[in-house]
C-alpha cells in the first residue's frame, strides 16, 4: 500500500483554460505528493478545467480513489471543473463502483472533453 | 499537446513485476444483499452504496496509526488476521457480522452499534469494495449515519509494523451532522482508538500507542444531498423503538379479538 511506481505529468492542452495531468503507472495513497503538485501548478496556471488522463494508467489501489476525492473536492472549492479520459472499462467500473463518476465528468479522449466544456 | 512540467517520479517496473488490481475491487453493483448471519435487522438488503460525495456534512479524513513495536508479524499475516478476525477487534457493545464469504471483495457485512443520545443500537452495513493482501476497504450503504469509505492497511516502517484505519467521510444528513457537532465526531475517534487499541493488544502489544490525524478536508456541507434524510437508519430504528410499545398494544389486543 505504501510503495507506488508511476509517473504523473502536467500537460497544456489546445483550450488555454484548460490542463491535463496525464498518469501513468501506478496511483496509490504513495502518488499523493505528485498529484497534488500536478494540481497546485495548474492552479497556478489559472486552469478552470482540469482532465485527468488515466490512459496510461496500470494499477489503482483504494488509496489512489481516495485521492480522487480528495482532487475533486480542491477542484471544487476553486470552482474548476474536473474531467477524466482514457479509462479502459476496468477502471471506468472502479470509479461506477464508487459512485466517483457522479461528480467526475468521463469522456473518451481529451477533444471529446475540451468539447464538452466549451 | 506540450508538456509544461514533468513531476519526477520513479521508473516503473518491467511487465513481468507489475502487480494488478483486477482480482482486487468488487464489481459495481446496483442494489446491496448481504450473506451475513446473526444480525438481528437487516437495514442494508435493497439500498445502494454511497460514499463521501454522495454525503451531506463536512468532510474529514480521519487517520488512526498503530505501531506494533517488538512484534515479529508482517504487513501481509497483519492483514490476513484483521480479516479474519475483524469482529474480536471491534469495542465492547458492537457487533459485526461477517458474510460467509469473509472480507472479500463484493461482499456485504453488516453491524450495530451503540450511538450516544439513541436508545437502541444502530443497525447498518458495509460493502467490501476493494482487499489485497495488505490492505482492506469499506464503503458504506444509503441510511447509514456516514457516508464514507475506511481503509484498513498495514505496511513495514524499518523493522515495525505499522496498523492504519483511514476514514474519509462525511455524515449522510443534518441530523447525524448535527449530532457530530454536539459530539459524536470524537465518540466516532474514540471507536477507532479502541478498534486499534484492541487490534495492537490482541497482537501482542501491552501498551498500545494510537496516533490520531484528524482533517477536515472540506468544511462545506453538500445541501444537494440533504434528501438522503429520507433513507435514514437512524431515524427509522429511533421511530420503530419508540413506537414498539404501541405495535405490542395492538398485537396484544388482536390476539385477544
Amino acid at each position: 500500500m505504501s510503495d507506488t511506481t508511476g509517473r504523473i505529468e502536467l500537460r497544456s492542452t489546445d483550450d488555454p483554460t484548460a490542463r491535463l495531468i496525464r498518469i501513468e503507472g501506478d496511483v496509490t495513497s504513495a502518488s499523493e505528493p505528485a498529484l497534488s503538485d500536478a494540481y497546485t501548478q495548474a492552479d497556478a496556471s489559472g486552469a478552470r478545467t482540469i482532465i485527468l488522463d488515466f490512459g496510461g494508467l496500470e494499477y489503482m489501489n483504494s488509496g489512489g480513489i481516495g485521492l480522487l476525492v480528495t482532487l475533486l473536492v480542491r477542484a471544487q472549492r476553486n470552482g474548476q471543473r474536473l474531467l477524466a479520459v482514457g479509462l479502459n472499462e476496468h477502471y471506468r467500473q472502479i470509479l461506477a463502483l464508487t459512485r466517483i463518476d457522479e461528480a467526475i465528468g468521463i469522456h473518451e479522449t481529451t477533444d471529446a472533453a475540451l468539447a464538452a466544456v466549451r | 499537446m506540450t508538456a509544461i512540467e514533468p513531476i519526477p517520479t520513479e521508473t516503473p517496473p518491467a511487465d513481468a513485476d507489475r502487480r494488478s488490481d483486477a482480482n482486487s475491487w468488487a464489481s459495481p453493483v446496483d442494489r446491496l444483499s448481504t450473506t451475513a448471519t446473526g444480525a438481528s435487522v437487516d437495514t442494508v438488503t435493497g439500498r445502494r452504496v454511497v460514499g463521501p460525495i454522495q454525503g451531506f456534512g463536512q468532510m474529514w479524513q480521519k487517520t488512526f496509526t498503530v505501531r506494533l513495536e517488538g512484534i515479529a508479524l508482517t504487513p501481509q499475516a497483519l492483514i490476513a488476521r484483521w480479516k479474519d478476525e475483524f469482529p474480536t477487534f471491534w469495542p465492547k457493545g458492537s457487533s459485526f457480522y461477517k458474510p460467509l464469504a469473509g472480507i472479500a471483495p463484493g461482499e456485504v457485512a453488516l453491524f450495530a452499534v451503540h450511538v450516544p443520545g439513541a436508545p437502541v443500537r444502530m443497525s447498518s452495513g458495509v460493502m467490501v469494495i476493494y482487499a489485497d493482501d495488505e490492505s482492506f476497504t469499506f464503503m458504506t450503504p444509503e441510511g447509514n449515519a456516514l457516508s464514507a469509505w475506511i481503509t484498513f492497511s498495514a505496511s513495514r516502517d524499518g523493522d515495525v509494523t505499522v496498523a492504519q484505519v483511514q476514514a474519509l467521510e462525511r455524515t449522510a444528513d443534518p441530523f447525524v451532522e448535527l449530532s457530530y457537532m454536539l459530539g459524536a465526531n470524537r465518540y466516532n475517534d474514540r471507536f477507532w482508538e479502541g478498534t486499534m487499541a484492541n487490534l495492537a493488544r490482541a497482537m501482542g502489544v501491552a501498551e498500545p500507542n494510537i496516533e490520531t490525524v484528524r482533517i477536515c478536508v472540506d468544511h462545506r456541507r453538500q445541501w444537494r444531498h440533504i434528501g438522503n434524510i429520507r433513507h435514514s437508519t437512524f431515524i427509522s430504528t429511533t421511530i420503530a423503538a419508540m413506537t414498539a410499545p404501541v405495535r405490542w398494544l395492538r398485537r396484544r389486543s388482536a390476539g385477544k379479538g
